[in-house]
């Protein structure tokens, strides 16, 4: 219902039989999905699963070792154009903020359309000041990230993500550093990011946000997709006995 | 009826000047003995000191040689080129001291950039008959005008030289980072006269036969050379302290290389190791001194050969005393800005 506009069949993420080691660790053990174009996909699963590996696969932040992914019709490889290609696509935000600490607020926002898209340092700023207001704290432009409490400096790495216009956000357990009282701020700005019709996979495991926007669920675990359904299926009716024990752990409290 | 808690001034015996005394110097029996018995060794040294200075020491070795321990053989008449450098120096300096940007404006780093060069040729002049600027060989030049040509050319040049060779220890190409790890390692393990003996006779056989580099030269390569290699292991820990998050982050707005090191990496890692880069450069600008071995006369070899003057004979004292004073005026000038330097770029720490 959200993203009329774009054709919703059209798959922006393949992935076919991917597979990854660590040494002789294997992370991920022949990951087949496809995600369509303004899907929302929340993916949880116990510690050490590998859904953070699998995430991080697709803008090559870690590299697979077989199989194919293929992002908005570009395959990975190593071939760094295809690589640079797809990262400028592909937003990302991370448990730890990772934001610049030399850099101003909207410098953080405003580097990469400057550097990589050669946007003027007028219009990159002009954005950024914009995204800065869609995530609510504009007025903290001019101070730098180690001023900012947690839930503002993720806000603002959804706007230095966002600056970059990518089709594509990944969120990899952006609340998990927060302190309970600001989980919610940064859970609004993704739940109106999702409206807006952004594709999203974000690996977390806050039920409520799955439950008010995610399409899918996917249950990852040793390595692979344990089960995936819609939102409301996944919850009401899991199929598999270890998707049931993770459930009840997670939302008996 | 709860009785509001009387808001009490603190007993002047813990507070002020007789507060601090008490805390600081008469605590214990033993902190008081410790007091009297450094107020009076303060007393003795100082009186010594000053008395010497004062009345005993005969600074004239110092007055009638100023121009010596200053520029030494650079000719007299040629000296105002010397002046006229400082002069440019210390005006940029005063800009970039007011200024107070960060970051420091456009034209004050092309100010500073185009300053070399000028001053380089000013110093050195054309050619022998040229009637405006005649020629200055640098192995000429001595006193406190070698020693901060060393030390600033030295410190300049070895800076962006030590910040290739961290990166190129660091590099994903073997043999970069195995040429990088090797120069590094043998520059460290050799003492620094011994590289300044090498770059002296080895130089020559190295370059073609057209450059012949003078004695100053070569001592500049040698000690450029030699500062670069400790640069390099300084900024590799600044670089060791970045988190891998920041490259995360980095290359996930779409940054290549080049501009992940060159924006968020280096940027974060050169601002911590300022105190240890800084206290490197201190100790280049010291080890200048080293230079007399291959025959050049820095201030140090220049008040050497003035405690030999006939007509000061015996004032060693005056003439190291005058030497030390500089050399101190230079190094914690350094350790100030660097200690500015931090505050100013502090802004934003984690």
């Amino acid at each position: 219902m959200h993203n009329d506009n774009l054709n919703p069949t059209e798959d922006i993420i393949i992935y076919r039989d991917v597979h990854k080691w660590f040494g002789d660790f294997h992370v991920l053990r022949g990951v087949n999905i496809t995600i369509k174009r303004g899907e929302v996909v929340v993916v949880c699963g116990p510690s050490g699963g590998g859904k953070s590996t699998f995430i991080r696969t697709i803008n090559r932040l870690e590299e697979h070792q077989r199989g194919d992914i293929i992002v908005d019709g570009i395959e990975l490889t190593n071939d760094l154009r295809n690589i640079h290609a797809i990262q400028r696509e592909i937003g990302m935000v991370f448990q730890s903020f990772n934001l610049f600490p030399h850099l101003k607020v909207i410098d953080n926002v405003s580097l990469a359309p400057f550097w990589v898209r050669k946007w003027s340092k007028e219009e990159a700023a002009r954005v950024a000041m914009e995204l800065l207001e869609r995530v609510g704290i504009p007025e903290q432009a001019n101070k730098y990230p180690g001023q900012l409490s947690g839930g503002q400096q993720q806000r603002v790495a959804i706007a230095r993500a966002l600056a970059m216009q990518p089709k594509i956000m990944l969120f990899d357990e952006p609340t998990s550093a927060l302190d309970p009282e600001m989980i919610k701020e940064v859970l609004d700005v993704m739940i109106e990011l999702a409206r807006s019709g952004m594709t999203m996979i974000v690996v977390t495991h806050e039920m409520g946000f799955a439950k008010e926007v995610a399409n899918r669920i996917i249950f990852f675990s040793d390595g692979n997709i344990v089960e995936q359904n819609t939102t409301e299926e996944f919850f009401r009716n899991p199929r598999e006995a270890r998707t049931r024990l993770f459930l009840s752990q997670i939302l008996t409290h | 009826m709860a009785v509001q808690p009387k808001i009490l001034k603190p007993p002047p015996t813990e507070v002020g000047l007789l507060g601090w005394l008490k805390k600081n110097l008469f605590s214990t029996w033993y902190n008081v003995l410790l007091t009297i018995f450094s107020v009076i060794f303060i007393y003795f040294v100082s009186r010594a000191i000053i008395t010497w200075v004062v009345r005993d020491a005969r600074w004239e070795v110092v007055t009638t040689n100023f121009r010596v321990f200053m520029i030494g053989r650079y000719p007299r008449e040629q000296a105002w080129r010397v002046l006229v450098s400082l002069g440019i120096i210390v005006f940029l300096a005063f800009l970039t001291w007011v200024s107070k940007g960060n970051p420091i404006p456009r034209w004050l780093v092309i100010g500073w950039l185009l300053s070399f060069p000028l001053i380089g040729i000013l110093l050195r002049g054309f050619s022998e008959e040229s009637s405006f600027l005649p020629l200055v060989s640098e192995d000429i030049w001595s006193g406190l005008l070698l020693t901060l040509v060393l030390a600033i050319v030295g410190i300049v040049a070895s800076f962006p030289l030590g910040v290739l060779l961290a990166l190129g220890r660091r590099s994903k190409l073997p043999a970069i980072k195995v040429l990088c790890t090797v120069y590094i390692e043998t520059i460290r393990g050799v003492p620094l006269i011994s590289v300044l003996f090498m770059s002296q006779l080895m130089l020559p056989l190295f370059l073609p036969p057209e450059i012949r580099l003078g004695t100053v030269m070569r001592a500049l390569t040698g000690m450029t050379l030699f500062s670069a290699a400790y640069t390099a292991e300084n900024v590799r820990g600044g670089l060791a302290a970045i988190p891998i998050g920041q490259y995360e982050a980095a290359r996930a707005v779409g940054l290549n290389e080049a501009l992940v090191m060159g924006l968020i990496v280096l940027p974060q890692a050169l601002r911590a190791v300022i105190p240890a880069i800084v206290g490197q450069f201190i100790s280049l600008f010291k080890d200048t001194t080293l230079v007399i071995i291959v025959g050049l006369l820095d201030l140090l070899g220049i008040a050497k050969s003035v405690t030999g003057q006939k007509e000061f004979i015996g004032l060693h004292k005056e003439v190291y005393a005058f030497a030390a004073a500089i050399f101190f005026i230079c190094c914690f000038t350094m350790s100030y800005a660097s200690r500015r330097l931090e505050q100013t770029l502090g802004v934003g720490e984690r």
